[in-house]
């Protein structure tokens, strides 16, 4: 222990005895680590908001449907449980929420002009968590309850079917007999959405009118569930999996929109790639640091091999000192980041390329996301493959042979 | 100049480890840069041909706002003639007449809400890929035969078979009542699902009849051989346009903003991780070029009481880092090149590429495009720094008093 303490010592004042070169060390060390973690941030922040948005509502964590709802997305593929079993089933649940809503392609007619719409007949009460808007902030009024004789419709869509609150539209879709079904409504309120594809894609009218509407009784063809954390939907998945039979199917969200899904693991490897690229970019500088350093002192390390030092301890200081410069470079590029993403987490506006992000499916703020997992991943990486990049350099010096060493000019 | 490059050259190779080493920094990020830019922008031009290609074209002439609303009321009158005339003036075939429709598509089955295009059928294929895209049965041939080409998911959905009939229902420029019944003679697959559930394609003529369009249409689609043309063409069809219309010619640009603005997206987030890179570089390089100087202190104490100015010694240390930095260049261009042409020849894919790729209308296999910019730009960037660092070591030489260095230990 004692000649360990005498090594770290050693390791210490050597790193200090050329500090130009070590400070321009920590600097790359530095900046590089500061990347890694700040690059990783952003990324992490916009797939993270990309989920959110898309998943944390209307399509929820994990979804039920009849098995061939998702192919067909027809009303005579009705969910086989009715609403009152559900009821029964989940209401003493643990989810944050949960809902059934009749689901359907549907076309809407104002006067002027026809558009093609995903109709969904909710529960206004039990779909306040699962919306993409805020009920309160709806122009006019959102549904006030599953009966309620009106629809709300997108702002944009309202645009362009050249209708106002108040107006008359005519809503068409399917009866399970394939027979038309459609009524008209009067638009009670308006919504707005992140993006204009969203505010043309859904009108919104009470479940027990759209069941009427259909001809369905009280069936249903779509129950979403929220849990807590997208990351860890498997909870939610079993609850609902043990709860039902194969006559309808339970799906993750990541089952569902495969895009989300494969980008979460595609940018999971994004990250270590990326943490990898710099590093390497470094080692070549880490490595040429270490490799002067035993340059320079080839007689004193030739000295104390002859002093009797043993060849592991030459081994031990090299590594040593290497492993400091990497925690003081770890620790000052983690600072870094730390301190440049920490004001930035309000947000960042991109909005200037805001189409293209809705393209990508990610919003025009961007906010960074600084996990702990992260920096440990970058910092684990640094160290680990450093260590490795010093083995070399140290293992050379450690095998002088003490009189070459000595008398080497 | 001999003496000195002789010198330079020599010296160079005093450490051969170190210089290497460095090198070796300098043909990493280089062969990392050509490779990510030959890919980035081999992607770019992919991503922009494909999505224009589907329908959109390099310019489409439009009644004013059309593109952002889409109304039937917003029409280019007489519109085939106007596209003949459209095709002497650039005397190009490769000009399409378009109407576009949201209808009512019913089988006996299923009703869904679809966007039908009347397409001139003589024309179309040289505007839009998706005549290329029939998977099963043929395009349409005649311009006045009632015929239908739909997607294969809109097929599976309506449950139907090339030979069954379709009934279009929706509603004419007037907003009368419009219907037809038409045979379905094609299948197409273009493996993007909106596209494939929500799109249909009927002769213009028929399209004409339908609808009470009385000659008149919605779009005329250009298509032009490269990207850099378009102002110009756009200019000459718009000097074809009838004195007394207003009508507009938008470039693909404003048409899908996001287009490229997900591009732009992209390339700044790229750059960011390619200066991260090259700045790494050039800390390795200050490291070296520092060192270099420092050890040869006392050497250069003596040349300079001899009489050498430092302003000589200075371009010495320019010249060594110059020669470094060109081995570090050309080996990395040349590296880059090969491992790239290995790629552009075999193809790149990873895991999850596929869904990433689809949403960009993209391949599953992406061929990086290596030309002059992408295989120089990275080197040269690359270059420019390990200059820029080799600055503050050899002006650091103009300070130094010659009995002073010679004195240093």
């Amino acid at each position: 222990m004692h000649l360990f303490g005498i090594l770290l010592r050693l390791a210490w004042r050597n790193l200090w005895r050329n500090h130009r070169r070590t400070i321009i060390m920590l600097g790359a060390i530095g900046v590089g680590v500061w990347a890694m973690i700040f690059m990783t941030a952003l990324t992490r922040g916009m797939v993270d908001q990309m989920i959110t948005d898309s998943i944390g509502v209307l399509p929820g964590h994990v979804q039920m449907h009849h098995p061939d709802y998702r192919d067909d997305p027809s009303i005579s593929n009705r969910v086989s449980i009715s609403d009152a079993a559900l009821n029964e089933k989940f209401d003493d649940a643990d989810f944050e929420a949960w809902a059934s809503r009749v689901r359907v392609p549907a076309v809407i007619t104002s006067e002027r002009e026809s558009r093609g719409v995903t109709l969904l007949g909710v529960d206004p009460a039990a779909e306040r968590d699962i919306s993409f808007f805020d009920y309160d902030e709806v122009e006019g009024r959102f549904l006030e309850s599953a009966s309620d004789q009106g629809i709300v419709i997108g702002k944009r869509l309202a645009e362009t079917l050249e209708t106002e609150i108040g107006k008359r539209i005519v809503l068409m879709s399917q009866d399970p007999e394939n027979d038309i079904a459609d009524r008209g409504f009067r638009i009670v309120g308006l919504y707005s959405a992140n993006t204009k594809a969203i505010e043309q894609a859904y009108a919104y009218i009470g479940k027990t009118t759209a069941q009427k509407m259909l001809r369905v009784d009280d069936a249903t063809t779509e129950v979403v569930f929220l849990g807590e954390d997208y990351r860890n939907v498997e909870p939610v998945y079993e609850a609902v999996t043990s709860a039902v039979d194969d006559t309808v199917l339970v799906q993750r969200w990541f089952d569902i929109d495969t895009y989300l899904g494969t980008m979460l693991g595609v940018m999971d490897g994004f990250v270590l790639v990326w943490v990898v690229v710099i590093f390497l970019a470094l080692s070549f500088g880490l490595v040429n640091t270490l490799v002067m350093a035993v340059f320079e002192r080839v007689r004193e390390i030739g000295l104390m091999l002859a002093l009797g030092m043993k060849p592991a301890s030459i081994l031990g200081q090299i590594l040593i000192e290497s492993m400091f410069l990497l925690a003081l470079g770890l620790a000052v590029g983690n600072f870094l980041a730390w301190a440049t993403i920490v004001p930035l987490q309000d947000g960042i506006d991109i909005s200037v390329v805001a189409e293209g992000m809705e393209m990508w499916g990610a919003s025009s703020m961007l906010y960074p996301k600084l996990y702990a997992s992260d920096m440990i991943l970058a910092s684990g990486v640094v160290l680990l493959l450093g260590f490795l990049a010093s083995l070399s350099p140290a293992w050379r010096a450690s095998r002088y042979e003490p009189v070459e060493a000595i008398t080497k000019v | 100049m001999n003496l000195v490059f002789r010198l330079a050259w020599r010296n160079l190779w005093r450490h051969p480890r170190r210089t290497w080493l460095t090198t070796g920094a300098m043909v990493f990020s280089n062969i990392l840069l050509v490779f990510m830019m030959s890919l980035q922008f081999g992607m770019y031009s992919l991503m922009i041909d494909n999505s224009l290609q589907i329908f959109t074209g390099h310019m489409q002439v439009q009644a004013p706002g059309y593109k952002d609303d889409q109304k039937m009321r917003q029409i280019v009158p007489d519109i085939v003639p106007l596209a003949n005339e459209i095709r002497d003036e650039l005397k190009s075939e490769r000009v399409a007449a378009r109407g576009w429709a949201f209808a009512l598509a019913s089988s006996e089955d299923r009703s869904f809400g679809i966007g039908v295009y009347g397409v001139e059928p003589e024309f179309e294929a040289r505007v839009s890929n998706i005549p290329g895209l029939v998977s099963s049965g043929r395009y349409l041939t005649e311009n006045n035969a009632a015929e239908i080409v739909i997607g294969t998911v809109l097929a599976r959905n309506l449950r139907v078979e090339i030979g069954d009939e379709l009934t279009l229902l929706g509603s004419g420029v007037d907003g009368s009542f419009a219907a037809a019944v038409v045979d379905i003679v094609g299948i197409f697959e273009s493996g993007v699902t909106d596209i494939d559930r929500n799109i249909a394609e009927i002769p213009l003529g028929i399209f004409q009849d339908t609808f009470f369009m009385e000659g008149a249409g919605h779009q005329i689609v250009v298509v032009v051989d490269a990207l850099d043309v378009v102002p110009e063409v756009q200019a000459s069809v718009r000097s074809v346009l009838p004195v007394s219309s207003n009508l507009v010619v938008p470039d693909w640009d404003e048409m899908m903003p996001g287009l490229k603005q997900a591009i732009q997206a992209d390339i700044g987030s790229s750059f960011f991780m390619y200066f991260i890179l090259v700045v790494l570089v050039s800390f390795s390089v200050l490291n070296t070029q520092l060192m270099s100087v420092l050890e040869r202190t006392r050497e250069f104490g003596i040349v300079m009481a001899l009489g050498l100015r430092p302003g000589k010694l200075g371009r010495l240390v320019l010249l060594e880092t110059a020669m470094m930095g060109l081995i570090g260049t050309v080996l990395g261009a040349a590296a880059g090149a090969i491992l790239t042409s290995w790629f552009t020849t075999n193809g790149l894919a990873f895991p999850g590429m596929d869904e990433m790729a689809a949403q960009f209308n993209l391949p599953a296999r992406m061929f990086p495009q290596i030309n002059l910019l992408t295989l120089l730009a990275g080197p040269a960037i690359v270059f420019m720094f390990t200059m820029l660092a080799a600055i503050y070591p050899a002006v650091r030489l103009r300070w130094q008093n010659p009995v002073d260095a010679m004195r240093v230990a």
